[in-house]
């Protein structure tokens, strides 16, 4: 059904419209004085001064590789984030841990873990698809650099921001 | 005022008149009459006629010539520009254009006022009050009577373009 | 040849030389891009942000221990942003009429910088009058040279040869040619009130009875000054609002409204060219608000401050040189312009666009018949009051 949008009744002043431009311009220069006097205090001088501090806890910045408490990586480079990252950011290769080894049964490892940071969109689905709880969207949010190179992260850098993250992770679990 | 303005301003009026009927594009043709204009408005100042030469630009060159542009712009005209040249029609066009000027130089040197020099004007004149003393005392009916014409004019233009509307 | 050089008058050549390059490269250019940083702080601080504020003079770079970032900082913005637009890329488009595209920025501009040349901008300096060209009909020349910036206008739409410029073009011009003529007849008022044209004096007048706005350097009112009062009132407002039209400035900018027409006529251009519509655009602001200040605001005068020959004012200011006066008149002329173009901007950020049927109406509808009316006021309390 069609609705019709009911127009005001306008008053002489609001016909005249001048009575209406004075009018705003009263409010636009309230401000204008407000700010010029310094009384507005809403401004934060962002490179100098930052957010950090009241960032809260769900921010989702660049996306990082974490370790866990004991300082073992948790990614088994399976693949799944390159798979389904949308922009295509991620870039593993997998390496393959030696069957000698104490940990056999997890078969693989990253060796190369880059992120083009170009390319992320930072929509944190690889968080979310990671079975291992290896990589977190963290709270860097000022990812710069003078190059494509500079730009794309890669594993050391990775576990640079992401630090350490407790939790269970069944890939070290020797029962599993 | 210097002659060697004078050169300067008449060579540019008459090489871009030239170029007016010269150009094939109907863009450059308008341009080019723009041109002209303001090389005619040039001399008027030259001649210290401020108002005439003032209101020759703010009229021609700035609302008649702006308004002609828009239309070309707007029909986007293609078929000038494609046209060939006619060689029998431009030859009685340069015949009848050389006949014309030929007459006016042979009238205007047995003008006996063609020969002499005009006296000089009294230093400052006050142009604009001039035309407007004389055209509102002595032009006064014809004055009038122009102002009604026109009027009927944008009346009648305005009764044109509305008739579809009914 | 040598009679025709002979007979120029070198002094007045030499001098308009040097009071053209001093009002062009001196003072308007400056003008127009510190304009363009006022542009950006006015309209910041109306909306609670700071603006440019950062951009100061490296002179870091010189050797020195620290760079200067003076008083609100960013003033060095406009130097850093016409470098960038002299070295960007300068492209022309392929599918551009070349001719026509390369003469349109040159001829809005050009246009609008010849009719500063008619501008009474001070009072006198070492006795040469500080106007380049003292003509009878300054208004009307001035009205005739800035009819001609359309063309700039008209051709860069056209030559683009793509959608948006042509409809910014034709908008534009179409604006353009309306609102001439409001702004043409709402200032014959004056002209019936004052009996001439000739802007210097014009303001010689408004020093002598008060200024044409704020009749009050004069002292005694009389009924007729009173009633001429209201006609003058109307013309300065219909002259204002239709100089917001004429400069394509918003409430107004229809030419170049970015949600129907990404730029307008412009947006084709690149670097230099596209700076030189931009020039254009603020000089022309400029323009007429010199012709505002000199046609309403009392020009270059200032009350009680006598002029470049140590004239008028209050005597014992005389004692100083009268060439400190002319300077002062100078800068007052400049300081009257400065506060119109801070209106022109305080007013851009606080009215929202009219519709295109809107703007015709105002122009067509409204202001001409008002100011006809106007005329007609004015002529008859001019015939009620002989004298």
């Amino acid at each position: 059904m069609a609705y019709t949008v009911p127009r005001p009744k306008l008053t002489l002043a609001e016909k005249f419209y001048l009575p209406q431009v004075v009018a705003g311009l009263l409010i636009t220069w309230k401000h204008f004085k407000n700010m010029l006097l310094g009384r507005t205090k809403i401004i934060m001088q962002y490179p100098e001064e930052k957010w950090d501090a009241s960032m809260p806890s769900y921010y989702r910045g660049a996306p990082t590789l974490v370790r866990d408490e004991h300082g073992r990586e948790r990614c088994v480079a399976c693949q799944l984030c390159e798979f389904i990252c949308p922009p295509r950011a991620i870039r593993i290769k997998p390496g393959e841990i030696p069957p000698a080894s104490k940990w056999a049964k997890v078969e693989k490892y990253p060796e190369e873990f880059d992120i083009d940071m170009i390319r992320c969109i930072y929509c944190g689905l690889c968080e979310e698809v990671c079975p291992e709880q290896a990589i977190f969207l963290r709270k860097d949010y000022a990812i710069t650099g003078l190059s494509r190179s500079e730009m794309i992260h890669n594993k050391a850098k990775l576990y640079e921001l992401g630090g350490v993250m407790d939790g269970v992770v069944n890939k070290w679990n020797p029962k599993k | 005022m210097s002659p060697l303005f004078f050169w300067i301003f008449s060579l540019l009026m008459l090489g871009f008149a030239a170029s007016v009927v010269l150009n094939r594009n109907p863009v450059a043709s308008a341009l080019s009459l723009v041109v002209s204009f303001l090389g005619l408005a040039a001399l008027y100042v030259s001649l210290d006629a401020y108002f005439i030469g003032t209101i020759q630009v703010l009229v021609y060159a700035g609302a008649v010539m702006v308004l002609f542009l828009f239309i070309i712009m707007l029909l986007d005209l293609k078929a000038e520009q494609r046209r060939k040249l006619n060689i029998a029609v431009t030859a009685g066009g340069v015949i009848v254009t050389l006949g014309f000027v030929a007459q006016l130089i042979h009238v205007l040197h047995r003008l006996p006022i063609g020969n002499q020099p005009f006296s000089a004007l009294p230093a400052p004149l006050d142009d604009v009050r001039n035309v407007g003393t004389t055209l509102f005392s002595a032009y006064n009916l014809p004055f009038q009577v122009v102002g009604v014409l026109l009027l009927v004019a944008s009346i009648g233009v305005i009764v044109l373009s509305k008739r579809e509307l009914k | 040849m040598m009679n025709a050089l002979a007979s120029l008058d070198w002094f007045l050549i030499a001098t308009s030389l040097a009071k053209t390059v001093f009002l062009l490269f001196l003072v308007v250019l400056p003008m127009v891009s510190y304009t363009v940083y006022a542009e950006r702080r006015v309209s910041a601080l109306i909306q609670d942000r700071l603006g440019p504020n950062r951009v100061g003079f490296p002179t870091t770079l010189l050797g020195l221990k620290t760079d200067i970032s003076p008083f609100l900082g960013g003033l060095g913005q406009p130097i850093a942003d016409a470098v960038k637009l002299l070295l960007k890329e300068d492209f022309t488009p392929a599918h551009v009429k070349k001719f026509y595209y390369w003469i349109a920025p040159g001829l809005g501009i050009a246009a609008v910088i010849v009719t500063l040349a008619v501008i009474p901008f001070g009072s006198s300096f070492l006795g040469v009058p500080m106007v380049i060209a003292n003509v009878n009909v300054g208004p009307l020349f001035i009205f005739a040279i800035s009819s001609l910036s359309v063309y700039g206008i008209v051709l860069a739409g056209w030559s683009a040869n793509s959608k948006y410029p042509f409809l910014g073009g034709i908008r534009s011009s179409s604006q353009m040619i309306s609102y001439e003529l409001a702004l043409g007849l709402s200032v014959v008022p004056l002209f019936l009130i004052l009996g001439r044209l000739n802007l210097p004096e014009i303001v010689q007048y408004q020093v002598k009875n008060g200024w044409l706005l704020l009749p009050f350097t004069d002292g005694k009112l009389t009924l007729k000054e009173v009633l001429l009062w209201i006609p003058v009132f109307i013309s300065f407002v219909i002259f204002t609002i239709s100089l917001f039209a004429e400069t394509n400035r918003l409430p107004f900018d229809l030419p170049e409204c970015e949600t129907e027409l990404v730029a307008g006529y412009h947006t084709e251009y690149s670097s230099m060219k596209f700076a030189l519509f931009f020039l254009g655009e603020y000089a022309a602001m400029i323009a007429g608000s010199s012709l505002v200040v000199t046609m309403f605001l009392g020009g270059w005068h200032l009350p009680f401050i006598p002029d470049g020959a140590n004239q008028g004012g209050l005597d014992f200011l005389h004692a100083v040189p009268a060439w400190i006066w002319g300077i002062v008149n100078i800068t007052v002329f400049f300081g009257k312009v400065a506060a119109l173009l801070f209106f022109f901007i305080w007013v851009r950020w606080t009215l929202p666009r009219f519709r295109y049927d809107q703007l015709m109406r105002l122009g067509w509808i409204y202001f001409f018949e008002i100011a006809f009316i106007n005329v007609i006021l004015t002529a008859g309390i001019l015939a009620f009051f002989p004298n």
